[in-house]
């Protein structure tokens, strides 16, 4: 018999009648159409399908879509802004981070949830987060690599927006100058 | 395996009182109760098991609690997750073991989501907290609509994936008493990777006199080498009473290493993990040792 699951993914609400056998990435691969969770192991071994539930890495194909039933669910697909590729994605491209590129939604999921919580993480920190996360193809130096490189790109942005708060404060040229910043913040180009 | 093949109802619980009548009104062939699930979920999916009802805990916010009283010590709530036991301040203070050993359990995405009771209660052999939980004489809550009663965490287990939870019970949290002073505790495991389920685990707890050189209580718990995890008791009684050197450790490791009753398997034959529990036991009790002799 279908149950009733309501789900908040990417921001966006959703009403659905599932069998309760339906996990967590059926939901968001078939019945939402969002392909870019990928199932791969199936035995909670490879964390390919690792999506952010309220602010904590969790593996989607573990778990039933029930058990997350009113809460808030984030994908790959919810980072992108328009076409503009969130910080992290950008940085995982300018680091060769992915070859096949099947696990790297994954790693960027936990990478997102790892630097939410921690802006500036260490080595040890990203080695940490990333250890359940199997690729094939790159060897995984490059990966860190990129989430530190995330790190400072995600540090610059948030340190403009800080700036650009105190700035509004600020009468006049102050604030003329403040736009400046809103608009270097929003295209990224301080990393 | 990419799917759960069977149909099941699923019934959220947010209550104790609400969960306990659930479990009433099914038997106990036809439900599974999950907190995270995801061990049962994966074991649906290799069609190891069908359950008819699914009764889920995790919406149970009173049992999502790690707390700790200089009397009473650490209580651990049936809802908190490996991840909250490994980041809390508290328990990194008092029993940093618990927090080493979680350091090691699966990967972050499946502490985040899986408890530690649901852990203990899905009840593999190699399951990581509890020789640890063996060695610092933890108890579990059990609790039915009628009664509430205590096992030892030794006790707990009862064969290969079953507990001695009965049909209309569930358990509800751990309990773990203060340590006494010049106490020292270590827990490592053997796995092929890292994050793996144990060849073999295990947890030395040293207790030693005022002046520091008798051994007065020690504790032993082992994993992945028998039915369920053990307490290695005659082992311990080599080393209670004595002063404990690399002999008379070698002596409770032979001993651990006898108690122990490994089952064949893919990954390694059973006279490698006991020979395995043995050297582990040497180990980690020489460790357990040292922090006894610093605390």
């Amino acid at each position: 018999m279908k149950q009733q699951l309501n789900i908040v993914v990417n921001g966006e609400s959703h009403e659905l009648f599932i069998e309760p056998k339906t996990l967590l990435v059926q939901v968001i691969r078939e019945h939402l159409g969002l392909k870019g969770t990928h199932q791969a192991c199936d035995s909670s071994s490879c964390a390919a399908c690792t999506v952010v539930i309220e602010g904590k890495a969790v593996k989607s194909c573990s778990i039933l879509a029930l058990q997350v039933n009113g809460k808030e669910v984030l994908t790959v697909e919810g980072l992108a802004q328009a076409t503009k590729l969130h910080p992290i994605q950008q940085a995982f491209i300018d680091n060769w981070a992915f070859q096949c590129g099947f696990c790297t939604s994954g790693q960027i999921m936990a990478t997102k949830a790892l630097l939410d919580e921690n802006l500036e993480p260490t080595r040890e920190q990203i080695q940490e987060q990333l250890d359940g996360h199997i690729c094939r193809c790159t060897g995984y130096n490059m990966i860190i690599e990129a989430v530190q490189d995330a790190s400072k790109r995600l540090k610059v942005l948030k340190n403009l927006e800080l700036q650009r708060d105190a700035a509004m404060k600020l009468p006049g040229k102050a604030a003329a100058q403040s736009q400046k910043w809103a608009q270097t913040a929003k295209s990224g180009k301080g990393a | 395996m990419k799917a759960i093949t069977t149909d099941f109802e699923y019934l959220p619980a947010t209550t104790v009182e609400e969960a306990l009548e659930l479990l009433s009104q099914h038997k106990d062939d036809e439900y599974r109760i999950i907190a995270g699930g995801q061990s049962l979920n994966t074991a649906m999916k290799h069609r190891l098991i069908a359950p008819e009802y699914i009764i889920d805990i995790k919406g149970i916010s009173d049992l999502d609690y790690i707390t700790f009283d200089p009397k009473e010590g650490l209580q651990i709530g049936a809802c908190a997750t490996h991840r909250s036991l490994e980041k809390s301040p508290i328990v990194r203070e008092k029993y940093p073991v618990l927090c080493e050993m979680e350091e090691n359990v699966a990967s972050v995405e499946t502490r985040n989501w899986g408890t530690v009771v649901g852990d203990l209660c899905n009840a593999d052999p190699a399951v990581d907290p509890a020789p640890p939980l063996i060695a610092l004489d933890a108890k579990m809550t059990i609790v039915s609509k009628d009664e509430e009663r205590t096992v030892d965490a030794e006790d707990f287990a009862t064969d290969f994936f079953d507990t001695t939870v009965q049909p209309g019970e569930m358990a509800t949290k751990i309990s773990i008493p203060v340590l006494p002073p010049n106490t020292g505790v270590f827990f490592t495991k053997y796995s092929q990777m890292q994050g793996d389920y144990a060849l073999a685990s295990a947890s030395v707890l040293i207790t030693l006199d005022n002046k520091k050189e008798i051994c007065t209580n020690a504790r032993i718990g082992l994993g992945g080498v028998g039915t369920t995890p053990l307490r290695a008791k005659l082992a311990e009684a080599v080393l209670i009473g004595k002063k404990i050197t690399d002999e008379v450790l070698a002596e409770a490791a032979k001993v651990a290493s006898e108690e122990s009753s490994p089952v064949s398997g893919i990954e390694a034959s059973a006279e490698y993990k006991k020979e395995l529990a043995g050297t582990l036991v040497k180990r980690v009790g020489k460790i357990a040792l040292e922090r006894a002799q610093k605390a």
